[in-house]
């Protein structure tokens, strides 16, 4: 005892057990798709940790990731199937059985596709079964399907496909292991959240120089060598910069251009002719260059022709046209995009353009990577080395959430294509199944005959249309989507307007529509703008028959989240560690440069309540409705083991199915096979994934390497082996301007023309922000943006026990030196005010921020009650959203007409358009420090309540120690 | 650092307890009051009970009260169990003594020398209490100088004058006695005085630059702490008060434990016992009034040098 | 044991963390994930107050925090882990009454005994990091154990044998090792890159380094500061001579 007592030993288990058992997964408490292990002890979870061997992330695991514990044991989980009680928002429900449930709703489905399948607008957050929930509309027969794209990235992966075919998003990265110089544009965390962070960790080490273009300096941008604090939409003047200097100094790789763009393809000029700026075409519809060693047009798509890439040319019709290239310069070399004028547009001061201008020749030119790998390129010539240009770059939202975005986005791409740096070493790298052509050759399906009772659509509802006959218009130039998508509005919006669903429907605008069916998406929350609004459409009643405007709601989500009590049905999903899900080759894979991967989640527990995962309810639903797809001829369901059954069995064509591992009977199949139905234990033995590495002579030069190629023609990734070239000069655009200007059969409506003309340029251009138009700027001097917290997934982690210590609530960020000229200090409360509404919130200042701007966290605010949180959590009295001060629309035009807040190429909603004047709060408003608006609290729901107030997550795997043990539960 | 009521109560009421007993031990040991019994009965009595009080609150805010015996342990390092130990043994020259006083009637001889040992002994235990907080180099305003000397000082002048008051009560009042009150009031008075100056113009032991070891950059400041509602270091160590408040309550302090004390000895202590008594009273109540508001300031306006990772711009 | 251990040996190894705020983006991975190993691990749990509630606190080893340093645009953002720097001079040990703190002689670590700790917080303040974490619910003190039942742990592969923060960190910001052995990989780093010691003048000799952020290759073009492409005879800048170099190109597909 004096032992114990002088010298009290501890009795440490240096060697416990983590668990008893450890199952492989995907992560999903965010859209990265890492690979994790599960530690289960005696059922419940001891510990999750990211999978060493996983091409995700290689081992690590983010914030989010480490709290999936808390998510799973959310106490906001749902429980049972909801049928709304109390009026919609009331959040007063039954609880019902799924059978009923399912009754219901496939009743009222069935009455709908038997008389107009448009009736039905199902749209799917962010959703990582997009093979399946696309493929069901379609079956179904309903044009109005996308998922959350339009308003998540949509210029991102338009811009990309049309012009390089692959894009940033997540279906690229950039060469981490060799760049030398990178620019990251507008990126706080990204889809590719652990990649990143794992690849910057590689340049820092690796001594590469990081250029972060970034109005805001937090995260990724603390740790860059150079910050460039750039005025919101803003980056495309200030990319043309660059490219004006380049071509100045001619520092190109015009090699390159003529190789693998469109650069030296003949453009016509016929000013006023229907096919003026569209390409020169041979006989079978060729593009066109004029051969250097012939003298004359040839092929441009022919090897060995000697292009000529400046010069005016006489066809053979006798008209002349122009090499792409010759059009690009002569827009980019004039004063008007060069440093100053990017300048005075953009706040970066010339000086820096110049200097960053000559870093990237540097980097691309004198630093030139030479690869001894042996290579056949598309035309089957032996190419003896890969030459490398160590210039990589990544954008994402800042660049993709302006109404700019697209043609800034194509800028970037002008800009890698003229370094010579796309998918070479040092640069930027396609992730397979990129590239594709450009654009992908898939149509939108829904054009006003292709809808019909009881009968699938011809195709997917998303696509690429080429010009104007691809629209989803009628004759008068009528959308004949919900959402307006692939109409005149936003022609070329390949992901759906999700965030215009709730308002046009609302409207009845163009049409009315019965059933709204929404999965995974906040929409009277943080996914929609105007929420306060939004919340009254989705509760508002028509005078006459007092029915809701929005007749009937079908809802999916996990757990009581903000939208959930709008919903007539709730239909209650499972936690992500509760499922089987798939991430898919044919939807958003986690391919690397190197190779192929795909991914499965395998319940790890089983669900303790009487929920069902959302893609098993969708396939029950289909067999309902005797989709043909999901049903036999004999009327029996096709799947009748759910989505598992459904990964396995489902083949979109033969050999290709949900997954490409292990197929064929014995499993000795990769990519493509048979249906091997011990597929999914093969998923499980191999950690839940399958990958397949490149050899290295096809891991660069992807567009145009033959070996490439064919390995992807024989995936079905691309149609045929054909070299893909890159689009600097974009012909669709084209198109739709030359339709604004009066030609060919499908024009737009006349109010919609000078847009239509003005905005479909084919080379990239740069105009102010569509917010920022008309002066606006003097009444509201700030640009107001959000960006990603890393440690929180939107408004998902809030009902997270750790991660909502972390931000519990947020404030709006301003520049110290701007916000004490106005007369602010730390801490104030101050009003936010748009053109549009205004909101009360508590600021905070900062260094790092560009002194036009204010930011905040984005969907940290939270509506009293929701998330099952106490009605007085930090997260309603103190966050706020900025949603409530953004516009789905935009100000009237004269007649009237208000456009969505949307790029008007690709309908990608404008959330960083945003323009705002701020305003400190009286002493009156602020003596009560709540942030305004304040909703009524929305009743709380949810599965478990804790019993006290404390919570002893792991107390019962304590280990025992010395003889009075833990007394913990 | 966050004023705990159990702390200010245990130092406080210990101070006043130990001050009472010391000057109980050393004037009855020098003959400087008579043997009467009950009067050594309550002095001591009042000054145990203060202690015995002061301890027991000392572990009311302890996690594991029952484990307290485990905090005897390491006095070869630690002042708090030093102080433990040392609290505990006082206990043993405090019986003896109060023996000799009430018992045996007598305080000569061996008792005598108990009684200076239990003087000894209580200098010793306000010691190490003041020693615990002057040890803390986290802690500017306590790893000071006058730390020690403060905590003698007014376990001193507590412990006077309460035995003020109770000499008038038993009539053994004396000049010395007075004596011995108007010279602690004095010294508390000179020793809080410069502590206060010294606190006031004392740099902290580190600044956000030394504490991030990013002071090449420059200026560094608190951008966002690392959870948004306050976690236990910021509740136990973040508590500050407003300079307004530390003036307001430094006068309070300064009245109630110096300027009325010091009015009403001087006033009352040779004055007619209906006066002198509740003079003296008054001056003992008013004194411990000032002392629990001086050492409210003490833990109040101490600042720990953590706080510099969230936001603090000095320590 | 109270008492510190004896001055440093050479073979005794002092292990800590070294923290690269150069690459460190502030995710707070590290933070949670420590959270997740030690709440079912040595010092289970680590508890949360109120977790759904109005004022939600818990007990986290390891902390984010986020500083600026320098003003204006030459500013550095600079994300801050903070968690127990195992120090040498460990006063929060020498002032513990019960000797339920103790920094291990074997290897530097510090930790709490629970079973002796009687929570009277002395050493949360004495720790000037801000390093201790009371749990009010079991009323002990707990702090960052450096993964003591991971780093040794047999029933995990060798190379999974380092904290959890560490291991699961995307940025690689986190490197753990034997600060006392100058030719570990993290005294080399720390020797390498200027490693510092967080407020060095209170004398606690903290195991733990920090790297601080790598100068900037901020302006570094060819020729530096002000740098710019020299333009190619360029007579006319918006003339058509602007395009004569490449007119005569020999390109070839
Ligand atoms: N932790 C976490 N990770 C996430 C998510 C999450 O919620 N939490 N969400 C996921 C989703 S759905 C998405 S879409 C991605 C998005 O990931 P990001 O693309 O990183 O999106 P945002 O957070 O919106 O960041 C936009 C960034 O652009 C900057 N910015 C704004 N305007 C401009 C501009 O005009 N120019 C430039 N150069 N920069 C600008 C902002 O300051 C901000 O840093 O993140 C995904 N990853
Ligand atoms: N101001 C502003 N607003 C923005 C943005 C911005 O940058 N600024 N970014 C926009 C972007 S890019 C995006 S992607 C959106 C994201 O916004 P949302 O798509 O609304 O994202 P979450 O808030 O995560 O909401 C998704 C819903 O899915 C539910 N859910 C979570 N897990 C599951 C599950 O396993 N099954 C089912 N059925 N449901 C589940 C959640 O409970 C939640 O209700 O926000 C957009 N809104
Ligand atoms: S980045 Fe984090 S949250 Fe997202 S999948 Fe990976 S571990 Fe999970
Ligand atoms: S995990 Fe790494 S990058 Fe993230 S906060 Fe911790 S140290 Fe920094
Ligand atoms: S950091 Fe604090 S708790 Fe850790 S050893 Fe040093 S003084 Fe003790
Ligand atoms: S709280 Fe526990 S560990 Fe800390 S000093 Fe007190 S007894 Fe020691
Ligand atoms: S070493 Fe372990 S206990 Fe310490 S901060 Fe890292 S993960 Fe937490
Ligand atoms: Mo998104």
């Amino acid at each position: 005892m004096p032992g114990d007592f002088l010298n009290p030993e501890e009795r440490i288990d240096l060697s416990p057990e983590i668990g008893d058992e450890t199952k492989t997964t995907t992560c999903y408490m965010c859209a990265c798709r890492c690979g994790i292990k599960v530690h289960l002890r005696d059922g419940q979870i001891r510990y999750i940790e990211g999978n060493k061997d996983h091409p995700v992330n290689k081992g690590v695991l983010c914030g989010k990731g480490s709290a999936g514990i808390m998510q799973h044991y959310s106490p906001a989980r749902l429980t049972k199937p909801l049928k709304r009680k109390g009026p919609r928002g009331s959040g007063e429900f039954e609880e019902i059985e799924w059978d009923e449930a399912l009754k219901i709703v496939s009743a009222r489905l069935a009455k709908i596709r038997a008389e107009d399948p448009r009736k039905l607008a199902f749209f799917t957050g962010r959703d990582q079964s997009q093979a399946l929930t696309g493929w069901w509309a379609s079956q179904f027969g309903t044009p109005n399907h996308a998922a959350h794209g339009g308003f998540c990235s949509v210029n991102m992966a338009a811009a990309g496909l049309y012009t390089i075919g692959g894009s940033f998003w997540e279906f690229g990265e950039p060469d981490w292991e060799r760049t030398e110089y990178f620019m990251m544009f507008g990126v706080a965390e990204d889809h590719d959240s652990n990649p990143i962070k794992m690849g910057l960790s590689t340049l820092k080490e690796r001594g590469a120089k990081f250029v972060s273009i970034n109005p805001v300096k937090t995260g990724y941008s603390a740790i860059a060598d150079e910050w460039i604090g750039i005025k919101p939409g803003t980056d495309g003047a200030f990319v043309m910069a660059l490219i004006h200097e380049l071509l100045h100094a001619d520092k190109i790789d015009l090699d390159y251009l003529v190789r693998y763009t469109n650069a030296p393809w003949l453009v016509i000029r016929d000013p006023g002719a229907a096919d003026d700026g569209l390409f020169a075409r041979g006989a079978d519809g060729e593009p066109l260059c004029w051969d250097n060693n012939t003298g004359q047009v040839a092929d441009a798509r022919l090897a060995g022709v000697a292009p000529k890439v400046i010069g005016e040319v006489t066809l053979d019709d006798g008209r002349t046209a122009v090499p792409a290239f010759q059009l690009m310069a002569d827009r980019y070399m004039d004063t008007n995009y060069g440093p100053e004028v990017a300048a005075l547009r953009s706040g970066v001061p010339a000086h820096h353009i110049r200097r960053i201008a000559a870093e990237l020749a540097e980097a691309a030119f004198d630093k030139e990577i030479v690869l001894d790998v042996e290579w056949t390129d598309w035309a089957g010539r032996t190419q003896d080395k890969m030459i490398g240009r160590p210039v990589a770059m990544h954008a994402m939202r800042g660049i993709s959430a302006h109404s700019n975005g697209f043609h800034t986005c194509r800028a970037i791409h002008v800009l890698q294509m003229l370094l010579g740096t796309i998918d070479v070493p040092g640069g930027f790298r396609f992730k397979p199944p990129f590239p594709r052509p450009c654009p992908p050759p898939q149509k939108p399906a829904g054009k006003p005959g292709q809808v019909q009772p009881d009968t699938p659509l011809p195709g997917p509802p998303l696509g690429f249309p080429t010009g104007p006959e691809d629209l989803l218009v009628d004759a008068d130039g009528t959308a004949q989507r919900i959402d307006k998508a692939y109409s005149w509005e936003a022609p070329v919006s390949a992901h759906g307007l999700m965030h215009m669903v709730i308002t046009n429907a609302w409207k009845g605008d163009p049409y009315p529509i019965d059933t709204l069916f929404m999965f995974m998406a906040n929409m009277s929350w943080n996914s929609s703008m105007n929420t306060s609004g939004v919340i009254d459409m989705l509760t508002d009643r028509d005078a006459e028959t007092d029915d809701y405007k929005i007749p009937f709601i079908v809802y999916s989500d996990a757990y009581w989240s903000e939208t959930v009590p709008y919903a007539d049905i709730v239909l209650p999903d499972t936690t992500y560690l509760e499922r089987w899900d798939c991430i898919s080759l044919l939807d958003r894979p986690i391919c690397s440069a190197d190779g192929p991967a795909d991914a499965i989640r395998q319940p790890v527990v089983q669900p303790d309540r009487d929920v069902r995962a959302f893609q098993s309810v969708m396939l029950d639903l289909g067999a309902r409705l005797g989709l043909p797809g999901m049903t036999n001829e004999d009327g029996t369901p096709k799947f009748p083991g759910g989505y598992p059954d459904y990964l396995v069995n489902h083949e979109r064509a033969p050999g290709i199915g949900p997954l490409a591992g292990w197929r064929g009977e014995k499993g000795d199949s990769d990519g493509t096979g048979a249906v091997n139905p011990d597929q999914l234990n093969r998923y499980i033995e191999n950690g839940c994934f399958w990958s397949h590495e490149f050899r290295e002579n096809q891991r660069y030069y992807k567009h145009a390497n033959r070996d490439y190629l064919e390995y992807a023609a024989a995936a079905g990734w691309i149609g045929s082996s054909d070299q893909i070239v890159m689009q600097l000069y974009s012909e669709p655009l084209q198109k739709f301007r030359l339709a604004a200007q009066g030609h060919g059969d499908i024009r737009p409506p006349e109010q919609h023309r000078v847009r239509v003309g003005g905005y479909f340029d084919p080379l990239p251009t740069w105009y102010r922000p569509l917010e920022s138009q008309d002066g606006i700027e003097d009444e509201y001097p700030f640009y107001a943006l959000t960006q990603r917290p890393m440690a929180m997934y939107h408004s998902w982690g809030s009902q997270n026990a750790w991660l909502r210590q972390i931000h519990t609530s947020n404030r709006l960020y301003m520049n110290r030196n701007k916000a004490e000229l106005e007369g602010l200090q730390d801490d104030d409360w101050v009003w936010v005010i748009s053109y549009h509404s205004r909101i009360k919130v508590q600021i905070r200042l900062m260094e790092g921020t560009q002194q036009d701007t204010v930011w905040t966290w984005n969907a940290i605010g939270k509506r009293s009650g929701a998330w099952n949180l106490d009605p007085d959590a930090p997260e309603a009295k103190k966050g706020f959203l900025l949603n409530h001060v953004i516009s789905e629309l935009l100000p009237p035009k004269e007649n009237g007409y208000r456009y969505s807040n949307s790029d008007p190429v690709t309908g990608q909603a404008a959330w960083y358009d945003l323009r705002v004047r701020i305003e400190k709060a009286e002493p009156g408003d602020a003596a009560d420090e709540t942030t305004f608006p304040q909703f009524e609290a929305q009743p709380r729901r949810g599965g478990h309540s804790l019993r006290d107030n404390i919570l002893r997550y792991g107390g019962l795997f304590k280990p025992k120690r010395s003889k009075n043990d833990g007394d913990c539960q | 650092m966050h004023p705990a009521y159990s702390v200010i109560f245990f130092t406080t009421a210990s101070g006043a307890g130990y001050g009472l007993i010391f000057l109980m031990a050393l004037f009855g040991a020098l003959d400087g009051v008579p043997a009467d019994p009950w009067f050594g009965a309550v002095g001591l009595g009042l000054g145990a009970l203060l202690i015995t009080s002061g301890l027991l609150s000392s572990t009311a805010h302890l996690g594991h009260p029952e484990r307290a015996w485990r905090a005897y342990s390491q006095w070869k390092s630690s002042w708090l169990s030093r102080e433990g130990v040392l609290a505990t043994a006082t206990y043993v020259p405090l019986v003896l003594t109060a023996w000799g006083w009430v018992i045996a009637k007598s305080l000569d001889g061996k008792f005598a020398f108990i009684a200076a040992v239990l003087a000894m002994m209580c200098l010793l235990t306000v010691h190490s209490t003041g020693m615990i907080y002057a040890t803390l180099r986290t802690i500017s305003a306590w790893h000071n100088k006058l730390t020690v000397p403060g905590y003698l000082c007014f376990a001193l002048l507590s412990g006077a004058a309460w035995f003020h008051a109770l000499a008038q009560v038993f009539g053994y009042q004396t000049p010395e006695v007075a004596l011995v009150v108007i010279i602690a009031l004095f010294l508390s008075f000179y020793i809080k005085r410069k502590y206060w100056r010294s606190i006031d113009t004392q740099p902290g032991p580190a600044t956000p630059e030394s504490a991030t070891g990013l002071g090449d950059l420059g200026k560094v400041r608190l951008l966002d702490p690392p959870t948004m509602t306050e976690n236990f270091v910021q509740r136990e160590m973040g508590f500050s008060i407003a300079r307004k408040h530390t003036h307001k309550l430094r006068r309070i302090c300064f009245f109630t434990y110096f300027l009325i004390p010091i009015v009403l000895t001087g006033l009352t202590s040779s004055a007619q016992p209906w006066l002198a008594i509740p003079g003296t009273l008054i001056a003992a109540i008013s004194v411990s009034v000032g002392v629990v508001v001086e050492r409210w300031l003490f833990f109040a306006e101490a600042k720990h040098v953590s706080m510099l990772y969230y936001g603090a711009e000095t320590s | 044991m109270t008492l510190l251990p004896p001055r440093v040996q050479p073979g005794n190894a002092q292990l800590g963390l070294v923290i690269d705020l150069d690459t460190c983006v502030g995710c707070h991975a590290c933070a949670v994930n420590c959270k997740e190993w030690n709440t079912g691990g040595h010092s289970a749990p680590l508890p949360d107050h109120d977790p759904y509630g109005a004022d939600p606190n818990g007990v986290w080893f390891n902390r984010i925090h986020t500083f600026e340093a320098g003003e204006g645009t030459a500013s550095r953002t600079v994300h801050f882990p903070r968690s127990c720097l195992h120090c040498e001079d460990a006063a929060c040990v020498s002032v513990c009454p019960t000797g339920a703190s103790y920094k291990r002689e074997e290897d530097g670590i510090v930790l709490v005994n629970e079973d002796a700790c009687i929570g009277c917080k002395l050493c949360s303040w004495a720790c000037p990091y801000g390093a201790r974490e009371y749990d009010t619910d079991a009323g002990v003190m707990k702090k960052c154990t450096l993964c003591i039942d991971r780093i040794y742990n047999e029933n995990l592969a060798e190379e999974d044998r380092v904290p959890a923060c560490v291991s699961t960190c995307p940025a690689s910001a986190r490197h753990f090792g034997d600060l006392n052995d100058p030719d570990s990989e993290v005294s080399q780093l720390v020797s390498e890159r200027g490693g510092k010691e967080l407020m060095p003048e209170l004398g606690y000799k903290p195991v733990n380094r920090y790297l601080p952020p790598r100068a900037a290759k901020k302006e570094q073009g060819p020729s530096g500061v002000g740098a710019s492409l020299p333009p190619l005879a360029d007579l006319a800048p918006d003339g058509d001579s602007r395009f004569l170099r490449w007119v005569d190109r020999v390109l070839s597909r």
